[in-house]
């Protein structure tokens, strides 16, 4: 499924995992898991060793499953394991997908289900070659819009990112924060595309996702939790915070419809 | 809005801005405020009064007279080991110190391996009241334990890196996503020619004043340019600070000397080496496109030396694209030959070089040929801080 189609039926809850922690072929049950138990999109990390925007959870996972085996060639096989009726979407840094080569690397996305590809350390500036090979293959290349982007600047990211925006929640990197920062929902706010966005950085709990799509958000993503979970070996926690938070959003979604509509009454 | 067009950050193929959108801001801050302080005489001034009167510039450009014999040609030694603090590090260190204070940051962070661009943070972190924190990998703690007693008595704190692979690449990964939340009030003070424009470019810069100097001394001294001049190699700034002075002088052979640690094999985590010039391939690290050490799938590799200066998997961009084009040539000398040039440098003229500058002497040892008849090798810093090392490399016991 492209991810056009998936935003469609927004709002959308995107859930972040670590292929191969704790083992690649646990991947595959999660990642089934996580799209069973509510999640719409699917992002499966590829570990690096040197993953620069991301917190000590995931940086640990990230150790854990290169220990574990994991590499580019074990994660598309992964990739095209899964069976889930979601998009799956690559998050993982831009030296890996040099490494093998742009044209290739695009084309295994296509090939192995993946529909998307986030890359953390690749800004527009930089992105050309990869968006390039991306559209060869007919996958997205997803931007990212941070807290302190200037707003001049975001219509000539979101000019070139495809599928939706990536809002990163907070300055600083990956993992979980108690509270949601005003600058956030001012993110949310001077964010003007006809892209669905997507929140990420910082969210774990029901409560922050709902609030992001109250603040008219399309998509809630939600990462170091899910890592966490997992290294702790609690799969039924993970479905039950999956599902807490798929009902949290609707939920938020249809009072900001009911708002409107009894805003356009009035 | 582009945040700088691409091609203005880049030296050929190699360089540019691969970070987090978070960075691209703080890094045009960065780049934008430099452009303008540079040309700016307050500014020039105030740098200038610091290195000649805080650091000890100029250092003198001393003619070796028992190394030259042994080797029959003349070999000329820029002296940063005089510097302040041991090494060439402070001249980068003043002026990004005082890029940031202009640019009103109360707060320096810095990563270091050896910990000697750590200690040049620290100095002036106390010097122009800048709270200073200093990112090093655990290794390195502990392979580098008088370094951290000496930035702690400069007041700074040392943070220990445990992630990855605990040495100099993690300290930087763990700078860059300190400064990633920070940057409002912090400026990273990044120690080498390598990472996001604008650093190679700003630090090669800054250490310009090296190759300036060394210039105006050997035409002063000889009446004519060197035939070579060699430097060691990690990041890649006191290199690319003596070679800027004499990158139009064409019939000078500019010799970058890399680590080649115990051989040149790679195992499937650590290389034993930290040559990227000579046997990296193209990769992003740390921001900018370069030769870096890594696996088939593009995890970075450790690096291995002996000279904890020299223990990094990448390297500047600049320098990947001076070699490329032919202006700059690759040259490798492994611990052996930096131990020996350790040794016969400190018998020869009572000058302990730094083990990272151990390693252009080692190669003008080994390869006197390449040198010419007149040669400046780039004497980056002391060796006391090698002293443990060496020590229990002989078998001794460290102090
Ligand atoms: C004395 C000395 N020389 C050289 C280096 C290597 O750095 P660069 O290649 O940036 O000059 C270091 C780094 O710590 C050093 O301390």
């Amino acid at each position: 499924m492209r991810l056009a189609e998936a935003f469609s039926r927004r709002p959308l809850l995107i859930a972040y995992i670590c292929a191969g922690d704790p083992s690649p072929g646990a991947t595959v049950e999660i990642a089934q898991l996580l799209a069973r138990s509510g999640a719409d999109v699917v992002e499966l990390g590829l570990p690096h060793s040197d993953p620069i925007a991301d917190g000590p959870v995931i940086q640990a996972a990230a150790m854990r499953a290169i220990e574990a085996g994991m590499n580019t060639d074990v994660y598309f096989d992964v990739a095209s394991k899964i069976r889930a009726e979601v998009p799956l979407v690559f998050m993982g840094y831009y030296n890996m997908i040099l490494r093998r080569g742009l044209e290739k690397f695009a084309g295994d996305c296509a090939d192995s289900g993946i529909t998307g590809l986030i890359v953390p350390d690749l800004p527009p500036e930089e992105a050309g070659p990869l968006r390039t090979a991306c559209e060869k293959a007919e996958v997205d290349l997803i931007s990212l819009v941070a807290p302190n982007t200037p707003t001049e600047r975001i219509p000539y990211i979101a000019e070139g990112s495809g599928g939706f925006l990536y809002l990163v929640a907070r300055a600083g990197v990956t993992g979980a924060r108690a509270d949601l920062q005003e600058s956030t929902k001012a993110l949310i706010e001077r964010v003007k595309t006809p892209l669905p966005k997507a929140v990420g950085f910082g969210i774990s709990t029901p409560e922050q996702a709902a609030e992001v799509i109250r603040a008219g958000a399309d998509g809630a993503i939600v990462g170091s939790v899910c890592v966490d979970l997992i290294s702790k070996g609690d799969l039924a926690g993970l479905e039950d915070l999956i599902r807490r938070m798929k009902a949290a959003i609707r939920e938020a979604k249809s009072a900001e419809k009911v708002e409107k509509m009894e805003s356009a009454r009035i | 809005m582009k945040i700088t067009d691409a091609s203005m950050t880049r030296f050929g193929r190699f360089g540019g801005q691969f970070v987090p959108e978070t960075l691209m801001q703080p890094l045009k801050e960065l780049a934008e405020a430099y452009s303008r302080l540079k040309a700016d005489p307050q500014f020039r001034g105030e740098l200038s009064a610091l290195l000649s009167n805080y650091a000890g510039r100029p250092t003198p450009l001393y003619l070796a007279k028992s190394l030259s014999r042994e080797l029959s040609r003349k070999v000329y030694l820029k002296r940063e080991d005089l510097l302040h603090g041991g090494a060439h590090k402070l001249n980068n260190v003043l002026g990004q110190a005082l890029v940031a204070k202009a640019m009103g940051k109360t707060r320096l962070i810095a990563e270091t391996g050896a910990g000697q661009h750590g200690v040049a943070s620290a100095m002036v972190g106390a010097n122009l009241g800048l709270d200073t924190e200093v990112y090093m990998g655990e290794v390195d703690i502990e392979r580098q334990k008088m370094n951290v007693y000496r930035m702690e008595l400069l007041g700074a704190k040392v943070i220990p890196v445990r992630s990855g692979s605990r040495t100099l690449k993690d300290a930087i990964n763990e700078a860059m996503r300190d400064w990633a939340g920070s940057y409002e009030t912090t400026h990273y003070l990044m120690g080498t020619v390598a990472g996001a424009h604008p650093y190679p470019l700003m630090v090669r810069e800054l250490q310009s004043v090296i190759g300036t100097e060394a210039r105006e001394q050997i035409l002063d001294a000889e009446g004519r340019l060197p035939d070579s001049v060699a430097a060691c190699v990690g990041g890649g700034s006191n290199a690319m600070g003596i070679f800027s002075g004499f990158l139009r002088d064409e019939a000078t052979n500019l010799i970058a000397v890399e680590a080649g640690g115990r051989g040149t094999s790679s195992g499937d985590k650590i290389a034993d080496h930290g040559a990227c010039l000579n046997l990296g391939e193209d990769g992003v690290l740390h921001g900018a496109m370069t030769k870096i050490l890594q696996d088939p799938y593009g995890q970075i590799l450790e690096s291995y030396s002996l000279a904890a200066g020299l223990d990094y998997p990448g390297v500047g961009p600049e320098l990947a694209h001076l070699v490329e084009v032919g202006r700059v040539t690759p040259a490798i000398a492994d611990d052996g030959a930096a131990l020996e040039g350790f040794r016969r440098l400190s018998v020869l003229e009572g000058i302990i070089p730094a083990l990272e500058s151990a390693h252009a002497v080692g190669f003008a040892l080994k390869d006197p040929e390449a040198l010419g008849e007149i040669t400046i090798i780039n004497l980056s810093g002391r060796g006391d801080k090698d002293l443990t090392t060496v020590m229990e490399h002989e078998g001794r016991g460290g102090i």
